[in-house]
Protein backbone atom coordinates (compact mmCIF):
# COMPACT_ATOMS: atom_id res chain seq x y z
CA UNK A 1 0.00 0.00 0.00
CA UNK A 2 1.68 3.31 -0.64
CA UNK A 3 1.83 5.73 1.95
CA UNK A 4 1.30 9.53 1.99
CA UNK A 5 4.51 11.56 0.86
CA UNK A 6 6.39 13.53 3.77
CA UNK A 7 5.67 17.04 4.34
CA UNK A 8 8.75 19.37 4.08
CA UNK A 9 8.57 22.93 5.46
CA UNK A 10 8.07 25.98 2.74
CA UNK A 11 11.14 27.59 3.73
CA UNK A 12 11.73 31.66 3.02
CA UNK A 13 10.93 31.90 -0.77
CA UNK A 14 7.81 30.33 -1.40
CA UNK A 15 6.84 33.91 -2.29
CA UNK A 16 8.20 32.62 -5.61
CA UNK A 17 4.74 31.20 -5.91
CA UNK A 18 2.85 34.19 -4.38
CA UNK A 19 0.52 36.19 -6.69
CA UNK A 20 -0.95 38.55 -4.14
CA UNK A 21 -4.14 38.94 -5.33
CA UNK A 22 -5.02 35.50 -4.35
CA UNK A 23 -5.68 37.18 -0.81
CA UNK A 24 -8.52 38.70 -1.80
CA UNK A 25 -11.24 35.89 -3.09
CA UNK A 26 -13.77 37.98 -4.27
CA UNK A 27 -11.74 39.40 -7.06
CA UNK A 28 -13.63 37.05 -9.45
CA UNK A 29 -16.47 38.90 -8.93
CA UNK A 30 -18.27 37.52 -5.94
CA UNK A 31 -21.03 39.44 -4.57
CA UNK A 32 -22.35 38.63 -0.86
CA UNK A 33 -21.59 39.87 2.50
CA UNK A 34 -18.32 41.16 1.92
CA UNK A 35 -15.49 41.10 4.74
CA UNK A 36 -11.99 40.91 5.47
CA UNK A 37 -10.06 38.33 8.10
CA UNK A 38 -6.86 39.65 9.50
CA UNK A 39 -4.56 39.23 12.71
CA UNK A 40 -0.77 38.92 13.66
CA UNK A 41 1.09 35.85 13.21
CA UNK A 42 3.75 35.17 16.78
CA UNK A 43 6.07 32.71 17.88
CA UNK A 44 6.62 30.98 21.44
CA UNK A 45 8.56 34.84 22.35
CA UNK A 46 5.38 36.71 21.14
CA UNK A 47 7.51 37.99 18.24
CA UNK A 48 5.84 38.86 14.88
CA UNK A 49 5.95 35.94 12.26
CA UNK A 50 7.26 37.64 8.76
CA UNK A 51 6.85 35.74 5.53
CA UNK A 52 4.29 33.26 6.66
CA UNK A 53 1.85 31.72 4.46
CA UNK A 54 -1.78 31.77 5.54
CA UNK A 55 -4.10 29.59 3.65
CA UNK A 56 -7.69 29.79 3.76
CA UNK A 57 -10.52 27.39 3.10
CA UNK A 58 -14.18 27.67 3.34
CA UNK A 59 -16.88 25.20 2.02
CA UNK A 60 -19.94 28.31 2.08
CA UNK A 61 -20.56 29.73 -0.43
CA UNK A 62 -20.04 27.07 -2.44
CA UNK A 63 -16.88 27.47 -4.75
CA UNK A 64 -18.16 28.83 -8.10
CA UNK A 65 -16.24 30.40 -10.96
CA UNK A 66 -16.66 33.62 -8.80
CA UNK A 67 -15.96 32.65 -5.73
CA UNK A 68 -12.61 30.19 -5.23
CA UNK A 69 -13.08 29.62 -1.63
CA UNK A 70 -9.72 29.08 -1.23
CA UNK A 71 -7.27 32.08 -0.69
CA UNK A 72 -3.34 32.31 0.46
CA UNK A 73 -2.13 35.61 2.70
CA UNK A 74 1.90 36.37 3.61
CA UNK A 75 2.51 37.74 6.66
CA UNK A 76 4.20 41.35 6.08
CA UNK A 77 6.85 41.99 8.09
CA UNK A 78 4.53 43.42 11.22
CA UNK A 79 3.64 39.40 11.40
CA UNK A 80 0.06 40.49 9.91
CA UNK A 81 -2.15 38.69 7.61
CA UNK A 82 -5.08 39.92 5.70
CA UNK A 83 -7.53 38.03 3.26
CA UNK A 84 -11.26 39.85 2.03
CA UNK A 85 -13.71 37.30 1.72
CA UNK A 86 -17.53 36.25 1.78
CA UNK A 87 -18.63 35.84 5.13
CA UNK A 88 -19.67 32.06 5.55
CA UNK A 89 -23.06 30.50 6.74
CA UNK A 90 -23.61 27.52 8.77
CA UNK A 91 -22.49 24.46 6.96
CA UNK A 92 -23.71 20.77 7.78
CA UNK A 93 -21.41 18.68 10.82
CA UNK A 94 -21.02 15.10 11.29
CA UNK A 95 -24.51 13.24 12.09
CA UNK A 96 -27.51 16.14 12.32
CA UNK A 97 -25.33 18.37 13.48
CA UNK A 98 -24.69 22.34 12.65
CA UNK A 99 -21.15 24.06 12.07
CA UNK A 100 -21.23 27.27 12.85
CA UNK A 101 -20.01 29.91 10.58
CA UNK A 102 -16.08 29.42 9.97
CA UNK A 103 -12.95 29.63 8.14
CA UNK A 104 -10.44 27.26 7.81
CA UNK A 105 -6.99 27.87 8.28
CA UNK A 106 -3.97 26.50 7.45
CA UNK A 107 -0.28 28.12 8.31
CA UNK A 108 3.15 27.21 6.60
CA UNK A 109 6.26 28.95 7.36
CA UNK A 110 10.47 28.62 7.29
CA UNK A 111 10.62 26.72 10.76
CA UNK A 112 7.14 24.97 10.29
CA UNK A 113 7.93 21.31 9.15
CA UNK A 114 3.98 21.07 8.45
CA UNK A 115 1.08 22.87 7.91
CA UNK A 116 -1.10 23.95 11.49
CA UNK A 117 -4.40 23.75 10.99
CA UNK A 118 -6.71 25.97 12.50
CA UNK A 119 -10.41 27.46 12.37
CA UNK A 120 -11.66 30.99 12.45
CA UNK A 121 -15.36 31.70 14.15
CA UNK A 122 -17.16 34.73 14.30
CA UNK A 123 -17.87 36.19 18.04
CA UNK A 124 -21.32 36.71 19.21
CA UNK A 125 -22.63 34.76 16.71
CA UNK A 126 -24.68 32.32 18.70
CA UNK A 127 -24.47 29.26 16.25
CA UNK A 128 -20.79 29.11 18.26
CA UNK A 129 -22.82 27.45 21.70
CA UNK A 130 -23.75 24.32 19.61
CA UNK A 131 -21.03 23.89 17.30
CA UNK A 132 -19.53 20.81 17.82
CA UNK A 133 -16.02 21.34 16.90
CA UNK A 134 -16.38 24.66 19.47
CA UNK A 135 -17.92 22.30 22.00
CA UNK A 136 -14.66 19.63 21.77
CA UNK A 137 -12.31 22.57 22.80
CA UNK A 138 -13.27 22.27 26.99
CA UNK A 139 -11.34 24.51 28.15
CA UNK A 140 -12.21 27.91 27.81
CA UNK A 141 -9.38 29.74 27.45
CA UNK A 142 -8.15 27.64 24.72
CA UNK A 143 -11.43 27.71 22.66
CA UNK A 144 -11.53 31.24 23.01
CA UNK A 145 -8.48 31.32 20.43
CA UNK A 146 -10.78 30.08 17.65
CA UNK A 147 -12.90 32.99 17.78
CA UNK A 148 -12.40 35.98 15.63
CA UNK A 149 -13.06 39.37 16.93
CA UNK A 150 -15.11 41.91 15.77
CA UNK A 151 -12.90 45.31 14.32
CA UNK A 152 -15.01 47.40 12.65
CA UNK A 153 -17.91 46.87 10.11
CA UNK A 154 -17.03 43.95 8.40
CA UNK A 155 -13.94 43.35 9.93
CA UNK A 156 -12.50 40.06 11.57
CA UNK A 157 -9.07 40.02 13.80
CA UNK A 158 -8.13 36.25 14.19
CA UNK A 159 -4.30 36.19 15.49
CA UNK A 160 -2.50 32.76 15.49
CA UNK A 161 -0.12 32.38 18.13
CA UNK A 162 1.84 29.51 17.74
CA UNK A 163 3.89 28.51 20.82
CA UNK A 164 3.14 29.44 24.23
CA UNK A 165 0.67 32.12 26.41
CA UNK A 166 -2.52 31.93 24.50
CA UNK A 167 -1.41 29.61 21.99
CA UNK A 168 -3.70 29.08 19.59
CA UNK A 169 -5.62 25.44 19.03
CA UNK A 170 -4.52 23.72 16.00
CA UNK A 171 -6.26 20.42 15.31
CA UNK A 172 -4.86 17.14 13.96
CA UNK A 173 -7.18 17.24 10.57
CA UNK B 1 -26.93 13.88 4.50
CA UNK B 2 -24.90 11.10 4.65
CA UNK B 3 -21.00 12.12 6.53
CA UNK B 4 -18.29 12.41 4.27
CA UNK B 5 -15.47 9.73 4.23
CA UNK B 6 -12.44 11.43 6.19
CA UNK B 7 -9.22 11.04 5.03
CA UNK B 8 -7.25 8.35 7.30
CA UNK B 9 -4.29 9.23 10.19
CA UNK B 10 -1.33 9.17 8.52
CA UNK B 11 1.33 6.46 9.38
CA UNK B 12 3.78 7.29 12.13
CA UNK B 13 6.73 8.29 11.66
CA UNK B 14 6.51 9.33 7.82
CA UNK B 15 5.63 12.93 8.56
CA UNK B 16 7.74 14.84 10.39
CA UNK B 17 7.03 16.67 13.88
CA UNK B 18 6.60 19.90 14.37
CA UNK B 19 9.60 19.62 17.05
CA UNK B 20 12.77 19.64 15.31
CA UNK B 21 15.64 20.66 17.39
CA UNK B 22 18.51 20.06 14.93
CA UNK B 23 16.09 22.12 12.58
CA UNK B 24 16.80 25.64 15.03
CA UNK B 25 14.10 27.57 13.35
CA UNK B 26 11.67 24.82 14.87
CA UNK B 27 12.52 26.11 17.99
CA UNK B 28 10.06 28.64 18.98
CA UNK B 29 7.38 28.47 16.00
CA UNK B 30 6.01 24.35 17.26
CA UNK B 31 2.75 24.52 19.54
CA UNK B 32 3.73 23.12 22.82
CA UNK B 33 0.25 21.58 23.27
CA UNK B 34 -0.75 18.57 21.61
CA UNK B 35 -3.03 18.88 18.42
CA UNK B 36 -6.07 18.79 18.69
CA UNK B 37 -8.30 15.83 17.56
CA UNK B 38 -10.97 16.93 14.88
CA UNK B 39 -13.40 14.57 13.22
CA UNK B 40 -13.18 15.72 9.74
CA UNK B 41 -16.25 17.53 8.06
CA UNK B 42 -17.47 18.84 5.28
CA UNK B 43 -14.74 21.65 5.61
CA UNK B 44 -12.44 19.65 5.51
CA UNK B 45 -13.30 16.64 2.47
CA UNK B 46 -13.56 19.48 0.29
CA UNK B 47 -11.09 21.58 -0.99
CA UNK B 48 -10.56 24.24 -3.64
CA UNK B 49 -10.54 23.40 -7.51
CA UNK B 50 -8.26 24.95 -10.12
CA UNK B 51 -8.78 25.62 -13.56
CA UNK B 52 -5.89 26.16 -15.72
CA UNK B 53 -8.25 28.82 -17.37
CA UNK B 54 -7.96 30.95 -14.22
CA UNK B 55 -4.43 29.86 -12.94
CA UNK B 56 -2.25 29.75 -16.67
CA UNK B 57 0.55 26.61 -16.32
CA UNK B 58 3.99 27.23 -17.04
CA UNK B 59 5.84 24.19 -17.26
CA UNK B 60 9.06 25.68 -18.69
CA UNK B 61 11.22 27.48 -15.81
CA UNK B 62 14.55 26.71 -17.76
CA UNK B 63 13.65 29.98 -20.04
CA UNK B 64 12.56 33.74 -19.38
CA UNK B 65 11.79 35.76 -22.38
CA UNK B 66 12.71 33.09 -24.80
CA UNK B 67 16.02 32.84 -23.08
CA UNK B 68 17.86 29.66 -21.45
CA UNK B 69 18.68 29.60 -18.01
CA UNK B 70 22.60 28.57 -17.02
CA UNK B 71 23.11 25.15 -15.61
CA UNK B 72 21.99 21.35 -16.43
CA UNK B 73 18.69 20.97 -17.63
CA UNK B 74 16.23 18.93 -16.63
CA UNK B 75 12.86 17.34 -17.08
CA UNK B 76 10.72 16.23 -14.12
CA UNK B 77 8.18 14.23 -14.07
CA UNK B 78 5.72 11.82 -11.91
CA UNK B 79 2.61 10.56 -11.01
CA UNK B 80 0.47 11.47 -8.07
CA UNK B 81 -1.94 9.06 -6.46
CA UNK B 82 -3.48 8.64 -3.13
CA UNK B 83 -2.47 5.63 -0.75
CA UNK B 84 -4.92 2.89 -2.86
CA UNK B 85 -2.83 3.74 -6.05
CA UNK B 86 -5.39 5.66 -7.72
CA UNK B 87 -4.28 8.40 -9.72
CA UNK B 88 -4.91 12.02 -8.85
CA UNK B 89 -6.20 13.89 -12.10
CA UNK B 90 -6.22 17.61 -13.02
CA UNK B 91 -4.87 18.62 -9.49
CA UNK B 92 -2.73 21.81 -9.45
CA UNK B 93 1.01 21.28 -8.71
CA UNK B 94 3.32 24.74 -7.90
CA UNK B 95 6.90 24.58 -8.13
CA UNK B 96 9.69 26.82 -7.19
CA UNK B 97 13.71 26.47 -6.51
CA UNK B 98 17.04 28.21 -6.39
CA UNK B 99 19.11 28.42 -9.70
CA UNK B 100 21.93 26.66 -10.91
CA UNK B 101 24.02 28.50 -8.64
CA UNK B 102 21.89 28.11 -5.59
CA UNK B 103 20.03 31.53 -6.00
CA UNK B 104 16.72 32.14 -5.40
CA UNK B 105 15.16 34.89 -7.43
CA UNK B 106 14.22 36.49 -4.16
CA UNK B 107 15.20 39.72 -2.25
CA UNK B 108 15.61 38.09 1.20
CA UNK B 109 18.35 35.99 -0.88
CA UNK B 110 21.65 37.83 0.22
CA UNK B 111 24.23 34.45 -0.73
CA UNK B 112 26.54 35.75 -2.96
CA UNK B 113 25.96 33.79 -5.79
CA UNK B 114 24.83 35.17 -8.98
CA UNK B 115 21.22 35.70 -10.32
CA UNK B 116 20.22 34.14 -13.76
CA UNK B 117 17.71 36.73 -15.56
CA UNK B 118 16.95 33.97 -17.65
CA UNK B 119 15.88 31.60 -14.66
CA UNK B 120 12.98 33.06 -12.50
CA UNK B 121 12.34 30.11 -10.26
CA UNK B 122 8.66 29.51 -10.21
CA UNK B 123 6.40 27.15 -12.18
CA UNK B 124 2.58 25.77 -11.80
CA UNK B 125 1.32 22.58 -13.88
CA UNK B 126 -1.99 20.75 -13.99
CA UNK B 127 -1.97 16.89 -13.58
CA UNK B 128 -3.29 14.78 -16.48
CA UNK B 129 -6.34 12.32 -16.54
CA UNK B 130 -3.76 9.76 -15.04
CA UNK B 131 -2.06 11.83 -12.34
CA UNK B 132 0.96 12.52 -14.47
CA UNK B 133 2.66 15.65 -14.36
CA UNK B 134 5.81 17.36 -16.14
CA UNK B 135 8.17 20.11 -16.51
CA UNK B 136 11.44 21.60 -17.67
CA UNK B 137 13.79 23.32 -15.18
CA UNK B 138 17.64 23.15 -14.39
CA UNK B 139 19.81 21.10 -12.04
CA UNK B 140 19.38 23.67 -8.95
CA UNK B 141 22.17 24.40 -6.40
CA UNK B 142 22.98 24.01 -3.46
CA UNK B 143 23.20 26.96 -0.96
CA UNK B 144 24.58 27.65 2.45
CA UNK B 145 22.38 28.69 5.25
CA UNK B 146 22.59 29.96 8.50
CA UNK B 147 20.71 26.97 10.73
CA UNK B 148 24.93 25.87 11.97
CA UNK B 149 28.06 26.32 11.25
CA UNK B 150 28.91 25.33 7.25
CA UNK B 151 25.33 24.57 6.70
CA UNK B 152 23.91 23.81 3.69
CA UNK B 153 20.97 22.80 2.00
CA UNK B 154 21.41 19.62 -0.28
CA UNK B 155 19.69 20.40 -4.16
CA UNK B 156 16.01 20.93 -3.83
CA UNK B 157 12.65 21.20 -5.49
CA UNK B 158 9.49 23.35 -3.68
CA UNK B 159 6.25 21.40 -4.24
CA UNK B 160 2.70 22.40 -3.47
CA UNK B 161 -0.22 19.91 -4.00
CA UNK B 162 -3.71 20.19 -3.44
CA UNK B 163 -5.64 16.83 -3.97
CA UNK B 164 -9.15 16.68 -3.73
CA UNK B 165 -9.50 18.17 -0.54
CA UNK B 166 -8.38 20.96 2.29
CA UNK B 167 -7.24 17.84 4.52
CA UNK B 168 -5.42 16.37 1.26
CA UNK B 169 -3.10 19.58 0.88
CA UNK B 170 1.08 19.16 0.77
CA UNK B 171 3.90 21.19 0.88
CA UNK B 172 7.27 19.21 0.43
CA UNK B 173 10.56 19.27 -1.10
CA UNK B 174 12.44 16.77 -3.70
CA UNK B 175 16.04 15.76 -3.41
CA UNK B 176 18.39 14.14 -5.97
CA UNK B 177 19.93 11.04 -6.10
CA UNK B 178 23.51 10.52 -4.61
CA UNK B 179 23.39 14.14 -2.65
CA UNK B 180 26.21 14.02 -0.03
CA UNK B 181 24.61 16.87 1.68
CA UNK B 182 21.23 14.95 1.98
CA UNK B 183 23.07 13.24 5.03
CA UNK B 184 23.99 16.81 7.08
CA UNK B 185 20.50 18.51 6.72
CA UNK B 186 17.83 18.39 9.15
CA UNK B 187 14.71 19.15 7.46
CA UNK B 188 15.27 16.37 5.35
CA UNK B 189 16.37 14.01 7.95
CA UNK B 190 13.05 15.39 10.64
CA UNK B 191 11.02 12.64 8.64
CA UNK B 192 11.88 9.85 10.97
CA UNK B 193 10.63 7.16 8.77
CA UNK B 194 13.73 6.39 6.33
CA UNK B 195 12.03 4.85 3.74
CA UNK B 196 9.49 8.15 3.89
CA UNK B 197 12.26 10.37 3.86
CA UNK B 198 13.71 8.24 1.13
CA UNK B 199 11.15 8.47 -1.09
CA UNK B 200 11.83 12.49 -1.05
CA UNK B 201 14.27 11.65 -3.05
CA UNK B 202 13.80 11.53 -7.14
CA UNK B 203 15.24 8.66 -8.69
CA UNK B 204 17.44 9.51 -12.18
CA UNK B 205 15.14 8.08 -15.20
CA UNK B 206 16.76 7.26 -18.63
CA UNK B 207 13.30 6.98 -20.03
CA UNK B 208 12.84 10.77 -19.35
CA UNK B 209 15.81 11.99 -20.40
CA UNK B 210 16.08 13.50 -23.97
CA UNK B 211 18.51 12.89 -26.13
CA UNK B 212 20.76 15.26 -26.37
CA UNK B 213 18.38 17.63 -24.44
CA UNK B 214 17.37 17.18 -20.73
CA UNK B 215 18.35 14.76 -17.77
CA UNK B 216 15.04 12.74 -16.36
CA UNK B 217 13.99 12.88 -12.92
CA UNK B 218 11.38 10.47 -11.46
CA UNK B 219 9.30 12.19 -8.31
CA UNK B 220 6.18 9.99 -7.73
CA UNK B 221 3.55 11.87 -4.85
CA UNK B 222 1.26 9.83 -2.51
CA UNK B 223 -1.68 12.38 -1.17
CA UNK B 224 -4.22 10.98 1.92
CA UNK B 225 -6.55 8.07 0.56
CA UNK B 226 -9.86 8.06 2.00
CA UNK B 227 -10.04 6.17 5.41
CA UNK B 228 -12.34 3.82 3.56
CA UNK B 229 -14.31 3.17 0.20
CA UNK B 230 -18.00 4.01 0.77
CA UNK B 231 -20.46 1.19 -0.76
CA UNK B 232 -21.05 1.76 -4.28
CA UNK B 233 -18.08 3.22 -5.40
Amino acid sequence: MPIATASQTIGPYWHLIEDPSWADLTRFGATGERITLSGTVTDGDGAPFADVCVELWQSDPPASDQFPGFGRSRTDTAGVYRFTTLKPGPVAGRGNAIQAPHLALWVLGRGLMRGLATRAYFAGDGRNETDPVLGSVEDPARRATLIAAADGPAAWRFDIRLQGAGETVFFDV
Amino acid sequence: MADPVPFRAYTPGTQPPYDVPAYLGTIKRHPLQPLHRLDQTITETTGPRFTAAHFPPNADLSRVDGKSAQGQRIVVAGTITDEDGRPVPHTMVEIWQANAAGRYHHPADQHDAPIDPHFHGDGRVFTDADGRYRFLSVLPGAYPWPNHRNAWRPNHIHFSFFGPAFATRLITQMYFPGDPLLAFDPIYNGVPDRAARERLVAAFDLDLTEPDFALGYRFDVVLRGRAATPMGI
